[in-house]
């Protein structure tokens, strides 16, 4: 069952391959001739103004959080989800307990407004 | 051991593994050239269909529906459209912008395109055809899409542009939200096939999941959607909405990268949804003969494909506030719900002896008429809200009828 990765482990850096050879050859036999416009920021046609690395809402940072939490929760359940067939009600039963207190969590999180796009 | 026509896929593997040891190489070392033999093979078929051929089908298909004809000229039926695209690319001018991250803006492209690659060593295309049977399957699927994510922010931060960096974080947003309704339902075709392994899923299927779980392959099949970036949530490559978003700074092959692997992943998210919810390569005739579980395998996947370009070409654009409501406030209670009903279902149905199919078809039905019972009622509510907030117009009493059928 662990040598089953064996083809993973070849087939990730054949694709990383794959995707680099024609970038390369790209280079090879692309025309250079960089000059300062072209190597400029492009910002619709003029000059940029202000610094690149902006300051961004502080929603993304709540929807990471929240993705976060969600996605724990998911890889916690796949134990469960895999043991099913043997699993007796009572068992089933507290997975769904599980899944309804997060389900809770995600309530609050609606109520209180972290969920919209501001 | 002979050719066995029962199982020629399994046989052609013991006779290379054979040759290749009657050569007098060690059995490890055996294992790792045939594993990178076939890789080599997987990604090349793989990637040269999607490059050249679905690219092809994708403009034809979409012409079609939009009442024009589409590639014609490049070769016959235009097929060489793709293979002249490919040419016209890299013969462009590779700008790195100044102040851009040289290695973070040069990784991010060939990350896009491995993910995508990578996704196809877990897919079962025939009885006994498949890059690895890895007993994590469903899970692996799920993280190496996450590479994919990665290389977004990857490209969106060292591109030095301040309209890249909030088109990558936009992006983003939307693909981490709509993984976590993908990975909840996910658990239900691990439930009831009872193993995350994709060859385990397929052979779990004697009724397809998509009769057994169609609300989990609903949410699925739309989070996907949204993973891959195609219309109806295409916002963050919409010309007209970002011109381009976290890729504007790319030119020539490097910007060709992205798009191949924005194509492949609509394409593999066909293939994943064929093996998780359509019975892969379960067919009439497809134990006996497995060259038939490969003809029904790449003919539902194409299948699927047509489903997710039809999407494309029909539905209008949704806004990106719009689209975190549907999955915050729509597909994730709908994904929990589902879970759990399943789980418990299930359960009651084995030991109650109920058949299976039925209880799970009455089970999805009332959660479709719940859902769309429910949104009624939110719907109601909301024009209630709407109309009381609404001032009446001059010589108009409140509450009166504002004009025909209101």
């Amino acid at each position: 069952m662990l040598d089953q990765w064996i083809f993973v482990a070849a087939l990730l850096p054949i694709g990383l391959v794959m995707a680099a050879t024609p970038i390369v050859a790209g280079q090879l036999l692309a025309p250079r001739k960089p000059n300062d416009i072209k190597l400029s920021t492009y910002e619709c046609g003029v000059e940029t103004v202000g610094d690149t690395w902006v300051q961004f809402k502080v929603q993304y940072y709540i929807y990471a959080l929240i993705f976060v939490i969600f996605d724990i929760e998911a890889i916690f359940l796949f134990p469960w989800a895999v043991a099913y067939n043997q699993l007796q009600l009572y068992m089933v039963l507290e997975g769904v307990l599980f899944i309804l207190i997060l389900a809770g969590g995600l309530l609050y999180a609606w109520r209180k407004g972290a969920l919209e796009w501001l | 051991m002979g050719f066995d026509f029962n199982n020629p896929f399994g046989s052609i593997t013991e006779l290379l593994t054979s040759l290749l040891i009657n050569l007098g190489l060690p059995q490890p070392l055996v294992s790792v050239i045939l594993a990178v033999v076939g890789a080599g093979i997987l990604a090349g078929v793989t990637l040269t269909t999607a490059g050249v051929f679905n690219i092809w089908l994708e403009r034809k298909i979409g012409a079609r529906f939009q009442d024009r004809l589409g590639p014609n000229r490049v070769g016959p039926f235009g097929l060489f459209q793709g293979i002249a695209d490919a040419i016209k690319l890299t013969l462009k001018e590779d700008i790195t912008p100044t102040g851009a991250d040289k290695v973070v803006f040069n990784v991010a492209p060939l990350l896009a395109v491995m993910s995508v690659v990578g996704l196809w060593a877990v897919v079962p295309f025939a009885p006994q055809l498949i890059g690895a049977d890895l007993n994590v399957g469903v899970l692996y699927v799920v993280a190496i899409g996450g590479v994919g994510t990665l290389s977004v922010i990857m490209a969106g931060w060292s591109s030095n542009n301040k309209y890249a960096l909030l088109g990558a974080l936009r992006t983003v947003a939307m693909l981490i939200s709509f993984e976590i309704p993908m990975v909840l339902v996910l658990l239900v075709p691990t439930m009831l096939a009872g193993s995350m392994g994709m060859v385990a899923i397929v052979n779990g299927q004697d009724v397809w999941f998509l009769l057994l779980a169609p609300v989990a392959a609903f949410v699925f099949f739309v989070s996907s959607l949204a993973e891959v970036g195609r219309t109806p949530f295409d916002l963050i490559e919409a010309e007209s909405e970002i011109v381009a978003g976290y890729n504007i700074e790319y030119s020539g092959m490097k910007f060709g990268m992205f798009m191949v692997a924005e194509f492949f992943h609509s394409f593999t998210i066909g293939a994943l949804f064929t093996v998780l919810f359509l019975g892969g390569w379960r067919g009439p005739g497809s134990e006996t003969y497995p060259i038939l579980g490969l003809v029904y395998f790449v003919a539902k996947t194409f299948f699927m494909y047509f489903i997710v370009m039809w999407i494309r070409y029909t539905f209008p654009r949704v806004r990106i506030d719009q689209m975190m409501a549907l999955n915050w406030k729509f597909l994730t209670p709908l994904a929990l719900v589902v879970v759990m009903a399943t789980a418990v279902v299930d359960k009651l149905a084995l030991s109650q002896g109920w058949p299976r199919t039925p209880v799970h078809l009455a089970l999805n039905g009332t959660l479709v008429l719940l859902t769309l019972g429910l949104m009624q009622a939110y719907a109601r509510a909301l024009r209630r809200r709407v109309e009381g907030m609404r001032q009446p117009e001059a010589g108009e009493i409140a509450g009166a009828a504002v004009g025909p059928g209101s």
